[in-house]
């Protein structure tokens, strides 16, 4: 036990009552908290003197802040559940099966997308849902139950879709999309954002992200304090299958087409941005915008190398070698205390 | 063993295969061990005895180089000085092996697995044959009567096998040893009986005397003075880490045992018991963990109750039940309501005004990876929610922390601190400080100051003692007798899952509680044939 008491009466009484007075700022901690946003500027300025008139344009930045806001987002839906101690692997196939939905309905079907959309992101919280039946009702390991079911969806995708690309979506959701812009960013990027806002809030200032937080440390702990651990637990996964289906929305609305495969790519990325979220502005904790921060470092560093003339494989060696080496970075930082994210 | 040539210890170290001297070892400013001397003869089954934390499983514990003693102890095996630290290796290697309470059996891998974990038969890691394993196995227990199939999964075996399993390949351990090639060994058993029935625990110790009959000494640590005198040659008494007899089990009466682990002692705080009347707070009828008949029991407001008895004496389970964190049944009437104990839940359980602060402080009661003020507000989150009702006011939340944590003491009071960074005394502070802003009704604890240290114990007492000034009835469960002497009014005591005796006001004393729970497991075990 790491003793930190002083407890004797003698002293306690002199001490007096300590007010929650300003600290002064813990450097290593601060450190720790901005060390991502600093690598990431850094490649920027790399970048930069390399390649000064390609790379720090702002066209450059405007299309990779609007083009990966898809990535974001699934990283926000898969926050939810590591928050609360699951794990959802279905989140990728959730996020194709919104995409496709909206093509198969909206183009072979010919439904006006409005509704198109809302029946996406509810084909999201229902195959959240299914998880959660499984999960919690079964009592299997959520793993198991979301490589599962994501599998599944996956077939289901092949099925109506023909194995076909479907490409033709209305041209309004691609113009809400990635056509209209603010300050030159399509505004896809800004949903993403506000998406962030309302995690990082509801995580940090509602009572249900306190209860999520609690269930992730600690499902004993919450049950004997008194919360419906199961209950939390499955809006969970509702919540991520809702917000994985809203990055299909996205995706859809990002080329105008959907494709049975691409979509699922974007699984590792999401969680590799999500882990290595974890090390920055909160760290220890899943955060919202230290997700955000890390998908950009990681688009950053490969659109420069990219640009740099390097080879598609370059994705995923820094997509991987970044997690790695950076979730080890902040390790040292923390004296190498095992990692306690659940 | 006959006990007539019984002189002092050391004239015998010649025939001692383990000596003990002088064993020191302090948690904190508490000496759990206060320079315990004594020796274990070759062949013969040693039992150790005493109350619940007298320094029984510690002093196991530093045999087993588990916890490091102070310099100057010194433990003996055949004649070897084994160097400071302890090396758990060397001295397993030297020929002692343990049997601890929880057996360390892996529930859903089979016996034979279970058997050879720590050291496989063949010569090569490569290429076992499970087999041959089973087959040796198998051998093993045919030498002492058992059948035993070695492919059963240990968690498909009754309680009792799953213990011979333990102990069988204990031995099997001591066998590999340096002693085991000399015939001899010790093996440890640390209180191998607690949820045994009594047929099983005359199997258990037939299996332990063809055991000794090998060569090898036995020692056994239990709370049981009928089993110590049935299966023990000597026993050794602690009581507050000191050794106060070792006595020749043949020869010494069951009372004078008693009073020895017992003991004589002046008491040094005493509180001024209420003795409350009036309508009580709190009303269960019928409890029962659906095994054994229900039983009721009533507190009132501003009482401090509490129930304890011998470890598996079921008291312990009491506030699980009423809480609804374990299944139990029967009925429970509070602030006017009445909840059927089958359907309580502890959010239910909550809204009634009761509180429960478990034992098990960071895998129970509160999240060491989070701060005290996530801690510590979260059954008071909805009184900070912003003015509009749309946030938590964290900056208020930060604040109300630290206000508790100074009005409770918690040291250091920065309430951004992680609670897994705190004593264990703080953070029992702050877990206490949680349930007590909500003025509960109902007040239940268990173990409230497990590893706590002295200063800190004192507090918490102070603070259970204004809470019950207030109007909150406490119910405490604990083994402490020291501490139950101090904070109750009344005390209940278990034995084989049913209370069996009551002690009021001037009545409860360390040594009456003691009294009771081993005179309570006696005349309920005879009640029961």
């Amino acid at each position: 036990m790491t003793t930190i008491d002083l407890s004797t009466p003698e002293t306690s009484t002199k001490a007096g009552p300590a007010k929650p007075k300003r600290r002064p700022l813990d450097w290593k901690a601060e450190t720790e908290r901005f060390a991502l946003l600093g690598a990431w500027m850094l490649l920027i300025v790399i970048f930069g003197i390399l390649m000064p008139d390609s790379f720090l344009s702002w066209r450059n930045f405007s299309t990779m802040f609007g083009s990966q806001a898809v990535l974001v987002v699934l990283t926000l839906a898969l926050l939810v559940p590591l928050t609360s101690g699951d794990f959802d692997l279905s989140g990728a196939s959730v996020l194709t099966m919104s995409s496709m939905l909206i093509a198969v309905l909206n183009v072979r079907e010919g439904w006006p997308i409005a509704p198109v959309i809302l029946v996406a992101l509810a084909s999201g919280a229902v195959i959240g849902a299914v998880n959660a039946v499984f999960v919690l009702y079964f009592r299997i390991h959520s793993l198991i139950v979301t490589l599962g079911i994501g599998t599944f969806v996956n077939g289901l995708i092949l099925w109506i879709s023909q194995s076909q690309t479907i490409s033709g979506v209305s041209m309004d959701l691609v113009g809400w999309v990635i056509i209209n812009r603010f300050l030159g960013i399509p505004l896809a990027f800004f949903y993403a954002l506000i998406l962030a806002g309302i995690l990082w809030y509801v995580l940090e200032f509602t009572i249900p992200g306190r209860k999520l937080l609690f269930v992730g440390r600690g499902r004993e702990v919450s049950r004997l304090n008194g919360i419906a651990v199961d209950r939390v637990r499955a809006v969970s996964f509702m919540v991520s299958g809702l917000i994985s289906a809203f990055a299909g929305v996205l995706y859809a609305g990002m080329t105008g087409s959907a494709d049975p495969l691409s979509g699922l790519s974007l699984l590792l990325p999401a969680f590799a941005a999500a882990f290595l979220g974890a090390t920055t502005i909160s760290p220890g904790r899943f955060n919202a915008f230290g997700a955000v921060i890390a998908v950009y470092f990681l688009v950053t560093g490969i659109t420069g190398l990219t640009m740099l003339g390097a080879d598609a494989y370059v994705q995923n060696l820094f997509y991987g070698g970044a997690l790695v080496i950076a979730v080890a970075l902040s390790q040292l930082v923390r004296n190498r205390q095992p990692q306690d994210f659940s | 063993m006959p006990a007539s040539d019984m002189p002092a210890p050391d004239a015998t170290t010649g025939k001692d295969v383990l000596r003990m001297s002088d064993i020191r070892m302090r948690f904190g400013s508490h000496y759990a061990l206060d320079g315990v001397t004594l020796s274990i003869r070759r062949g013969e089954v040693f039992g150790l005895l005493g109350q619940n934390g007298s320094g029984k499983s510690t002093l196991i514990k530093v045999l087993a180089g588990f916890h490091q003693p102070e310099g100057g102890s010194e433990i003996v095996l055949w004649g070897e000085t084994m160097p400071l630290p302890l090396d758990p290796m060397a001295i397993k290697k030297r020929g002692v092996a343990f049997v601890h309470q929880h057996l360390s059996l892996v529930p859903s891998l089979t016996v034979v697995e279970n058997m050879r974990v720590t050291a496989l038969g063949q010569k090569t890691p490569w290429r076992v044959s499970w087999k041959k394993e089973a087959a040796r196995v198998g051998a093993l227990f045919a030498e002492f009567g058992l059948t035993i199939d070695p492919f059963a999964t240990v968690a498909s075996l009754p309680p009792v096998e799953r213990a011979f399993v333990a102990i069988v390949r204990a031995f099997d351990d001591l066998r590999a040893s340096d002693a085991g090639y000399g015939g001899e060994g010790i093996l440890v058993l640390d209180e191998p009986t607690p949820f045994l029935p009594a047929q099983d625990v005359e199997r258990l110790f037939a299996l332990i005397r063809s055991i000794v009959r090998t060569g090898a000494s036995v020692v056994i640590v239990t709370h049981d003075i009928d089993e110590v005198r049935d299966i023990t040659d000597r026993v050794a008494i602690l009581r507050d880490g000191k050794l106060v007899a070792i006595l020749d089990t043949q020869t010494t009466g069951r009372q004078a045992i008693l009073d020895t682990i017992v003991g004589l002692r002046v008491d040094a705080f005493e509180k001024t018991r209420k003795t409350s009347v009036g309508a009580p707070a709190v009303i269960v009828r019928d409890l029962t963990d659906g095994r054994r008949p229900g039983f009721d029991v009533d507190i009132r407001p501003g009482e401090t109750l509490g129930i304890t008895g011998l470890i598996g004496s079921g008291f312990a389970a009491v506030p699980y039940m009423l809480y609804g964190a374990r299944r139990g049944a029967g009925r429970i009437r509070i602030g006017g309501q009445e909840v059927d104990l089958a359907r309580m839940t502890p959010q239910r359980a909550q809204s009634l005004g009761i509180a429960f602060l478990p034992g098990d402080r960071l895998g129970a009661a509160g999240i060491g990876s989070l701060p005290i003020t996530d801690n510590i507000t979260l059954p008071v989150l909805a009184d900070h929610l912003s003015a509009l009702g749309l946030g938590l006011d964290r900056r208020g939340m930060r604040q109300h922390a630290a206000a508790l944590s100074t009005d409770y003491d918690v040291r250091p009071a920065r309430p951004d601190l992680n609670l897994g960074a705190l004593s264990g005394g703080n953070q029992q502070k702050v877990l206490l400080a949680k349930w007590l802003q909500t003025k509960p009704t109902l007040l239940m604890l268990d173990e409230p100051t497990q590893g706590v240290d002295f200063g800190a114990r004192q507090q918490i007492f102070e603070a259970l003692h204004r809470a019950s000034e207030q109007g909150t009835a406490v119910l405490c469960a604990s083994t402490d007798n020291e501490q139950l002497e101090q904070i109750c009014d009344r005390i209940i005591v278990f034995a084989r899952g049913r209370p069996v005796a009551e002690l009021i006001g001037t009545d409860i004393t360390r040594k009456s509680i003691a009294e009771a729970c081993f005179h309570g497991e006696t005349t309920a075990a005879e009640a029961a044939q």
